[in-house]
């Protein structure tokens, strides 16, 4: 018996075609399998650092407005997002019985005023009592001299000039004690005006009242705030950068701002101020960047993203970040040269935004190096080197 | 000699190997099912291979940071960098969360590193790694995400600069990297309504709000909304220092839980992944039982369908051996072609799976070793049948 040829050709196609399959399965996965990887070259590049990280929005003058002494509040005058222009009257403490001792003291003060004119016309008394004193004095020693009144009579008058003279001298120290009297009751009075004005709150500066923090009627301590204050003009960020990623930072960097609210729109900016303490728990620089021009109806407290832009490194041997891996505690990099596979330890420098990092030392130019790859490499690994491993 | 198998083969070769692609279907499934069982075991171990740690420091008396919660302060890894044998230390968080992408959810688990420390993936797929301190992530390339796409984690957008491969947590989720401080605030801080209520609960409190004591109310609001935890140090030991007696050091004078690789792998494999993994075992095992049972049957009706020709055979005086011979040839034709047909289907199928499907060589070695032994069992079965065939059942009787 002879088989059909078509026969035991088609068995024999499916065969191979079995067996082709079965390959094809052994060597595309498992351990044969190559791994796929993209290759770039050392090349030179220009490379532009930066320093990231993210700040909330601060006025760089605040006030606290609020009494000196512990008290009541009587009225405040404005709300939360007034415009006050400076000694403007914001809110009032209750005075008690301020305006009682204040018109107390006023009336002591007008008081003193007329007892210094009460010593005044005692001291012209006085005068006029000593002038006609001293002319008697006179005219009866002329008349004793020339013997027609008896020496006790001109002894008479001559104590009667002695007496008006002390009577003078008394009134006129009557009247400077009624002037200091009356200075001292006017700064009495001036004290307590100035008390009773001390109760007034008044705007330090220009500014806009974030805070309204106490209520006509309640009970405030000496220091607690009533209101407070920013001036507008001065909002500027509090930035704050990793210790690790903040090398570089210097006073007056331009900034690129990205205030939360608006993502889409870039402000510009540069550092005003760099802290020489950096916080130790969360382990982040602060510095504080200012905005070149003031943007309108932003908030104190708003997050924001700051993107520092540094001198960049021109023409550098550069290599893509992802090309880095740590191997037995050494950063390096899987060079391809002549099919085969080896890792090169390198130092790396400066590293770009867009991931481009600089190679010290290590690489030259033209060097081929893995760049990504399906799975950790080791020095045996198949490879196969396609332009892009993730599927678009 | 002519041979008797391959003459009978030849004969009717598409319902053979119809047949053996059957079979090979049946095989398939059993070895994609040993694949799922090896990919369940590879998730735990490659978690701990793609970390890249050499111990793993926990909260005391937790089995932390993937079977157990642990939490434990970021500046911890400080004391543990000053130990001696630490080449390396740095804190890490975990937090398993649904992602938003497009319309669905991918489940992943939020990975928060440092760059350059233990922790970072080991290579990338495509893009680069971080170069910013905020606001950037690597993620596996098993979440869907693309470059330059933006995942929402809480209340911030993530680019994704790079894409991973084979970062999984040990139930499978695919990982999402972003830096470790934005981690923190990922995992630690609470909702904005929390936040206020919790405010106004402390505002409500006497003894925290004393109206003699300006400041007071503001400092204990600030104290509560920060939060310095981490869940784990991953911690790399300088050559020449063995993990388990640094480990030990850690253990004695930091007051914490340390675990080395191995005690890792038992805590993930023993302990985590136990019961899905016997689970799946005990399924592979029925799966294995009833494949071979089938095979066995599969060979046996097919010689019983063929007793008429061996019976004339045996008429025309065929000796017992070259039937036997013959029936046992095929068995194993049969075992070859199904084992080769599973092998291609499990792999090319395998991928499709959501979760990793791992087909070893061993597994297949021994997968081809069982087939052939089944089929040679089974076939002693078909060739006891066929040698008592009596030779008179060719001629009608």
């Amino acid at each position: 018996m002879k088989l059909p040829f078509s026969r035991r050709a088609g068995f024999i196609l499916a065969g191979v075609a079995l067996v082709a399959a079965f390959v094809w399965v052994v060597v595309r996965s498992g351990p044969l399998a190559p791994v796929r990887v993209t290759v770039t070259h050392v090349a030179r590049a220009d490379l532009a650092p930066m320093l990231f990280g993210i700040g909330v929005v601060e006025a760089r003058r605040s006030y606290l407005v609020g009494p000196t002494t512990a008290g009541r509040v009587r009225q405040v005058a404005v709300d939360v997002g007034d415009a006050v222009r400076a000694g403007q009257l914001l809110a009032e403490m209750d005075p008690v019985d301020l305006d009682q001792r204040l018109a107390s003291t006023v009336a002591a003060a007008a008081r003193a005023k007329n007892a210094v004119d009460t010593a005044a016309a005692q001291l012209a008394d006085s005068i006029a009592r000593r002038e006609v004193a001293a002319a008697n004095a006179r005219r009866y020693d002329d008349l004793g001299q020339k013997g027609f009144v008896s020496s006790s009579v001109t002894e008479g008058k001559s104590q009667e000039l002695k007496s008006a003279e002390a009577q003078f001298s008394g009134a006129e120290a009557a009247l400077a004690g009624a002037r200091q009297d009356l200075a001292r009751l006017n700064a009495e009075r001036d004290g307590a005006q100035q008390q009773r004005a001390n109760l007034r709150l008044l705007a330090p500066a220009d500014g806009v009242v974030t805070a309204r923090d106490a209520e006509p009627g309640s009970t405030v301590v000496a220091g607690q705030a009533v209101l407070r204050l920013v001036a507008a003009d001065s909002l500027w960020i509090k930035l704050r950068l990793d210790q690790n990623r903040s090398a570089g930072l210097q006073v007056g960097l331009p900034a690129e701002i990205v205030l939360r609210s608006r993502p889409n729109q870039v402000l510009a900016g540069k550092v005003a101020r760099i802290e020489m303490l950096s916080d130790s728990v969360t382990e982040e620089r602060i510095a504080q960047v200012s905005f070149d021009v003031s943007p309108k109806d932003v908030s104190v407290g708003e997050m924001s993203e700051i993107t520092l832009r540094l001198p960049g490194v021109k023409q550098a041997l550069a290599l893509p970040n992802a090309a880095l891996r740590l191997r037995g505690g050494k950063t390096g990099v899987w060079v391809h040269a002549a099919d085969t596979l080896s890792f090169v330890a390198v130092r790396a420098g400066t590293s770009g935004a867009d991931g481009a990092v600089q190679i010290l030392d290590g690489l030259k130019e033209g060097d081929a190096v893995i760049v990504h790859s399906e799975r950790d490499l080791v020095e045996d690994s198949r490879i196969k080197v396609v332009s892009a491993i993730a599927e678009k | 000699m002519i041979s008797l198998a391959g003459r009978d083969i030849l004969h009717s070769w598409g319902k053979f190997v119809l047949t053996g692609m059957g079979l090979g279907l049946l095989i398939g499934a059993t070895l994609t099912m040993a694949g799922v069982y090896r990919g369940m075991v590879d998730d735990a171990k490659v978690l701990l291979t793609n970390s890249g740690a050499d111990i793993w420091v926990v909260q005391k008396d937790t089995q932390g940071p993937y079977a157990e919660a642990s939490s434990i302060r970021d500046d911890a890894y400080r004391g543990v960098l000053g130990l001696p044998g630490v080449a390396q230390a740095a804190s890490v968080t975990y937090l398993t969360m649904q992602v938003r992408h497009g319309d669905t959810d991918e489940r992943t688990m939020v990975v928060g590193f440092e760059p350059g420390q233990p922790g970072e993936p080991a290579y990338l797929l495509a893009g680069r790694r971080l170069s910013r301190g905020h606001y950037e992530a690597i993620a596996d390339v098993k979440t869907g995400f693309r470059l330059g796409e933006r995942i929402r984690i809480r209340r911030h957008d993530y680019e994704v600069v790079g894409l991973t491969r084979r970062m999984v947590s040990s139930g499978g989720d695919p990982m999402v990297f972003i830096p470790l401080k934005d981690a923190q605030e990922a995992q630690f801080l609470k909702d904005n309504d929390a936040i206020i209520s919790d405010r106004a609960r402390t505002a409500g409190n006497p003894g925290l709000n004393r109206p003699g004591v300006p400041g007071l109310l503001d400092a204990v609001n600030a104290a509560q909304t920060i939060n310095h935890s981490v869940n784990a140090v991953l911690v790399k030991v300088g050559a020449g220092d063995t993990a388990e007696t640094v480990a030990q050091d850690i253990r004695r004078w930091k007051h914490l839980q340390a675990y080395t690789r191995a005690q890792m792998e038992e805590i993930l494999i023993a302990k985590l992944i136990a019961t899905s993994a016997k689970q799946i075992g005990m399924f592979l095992v029925i799966l294995t039982i009833v494949s071979a049972a089938i095979v066995a049957f599969i060979i046996y009706t097919m010689t019983l369908g063929k007793i008429r020709e061996i019976a004339v055979l045996k008429l025309i005086g065929t000796r017992n051996r070259s039937i036997a011979g013959m029936i046992l040839q095929q068995a194993m034709g049969l075992g070859l072609i199904g084992f080769v047909v599973g092998k291609i289907s499990a792999t090319i199928w395998a991928p499709a799976f959501p979760k990793y499907v791992l087909l070893e060589t061993a597994d297949a070695m021994r997968a081809f070793a069982i087939v052939m032994v089944v089929c040679a069992l089974a076939s002693t079965l078909a060739i006891r049948a066929a040698l008592k065939v009596d030779p008179a059942t060719a001629i009608g009787g």
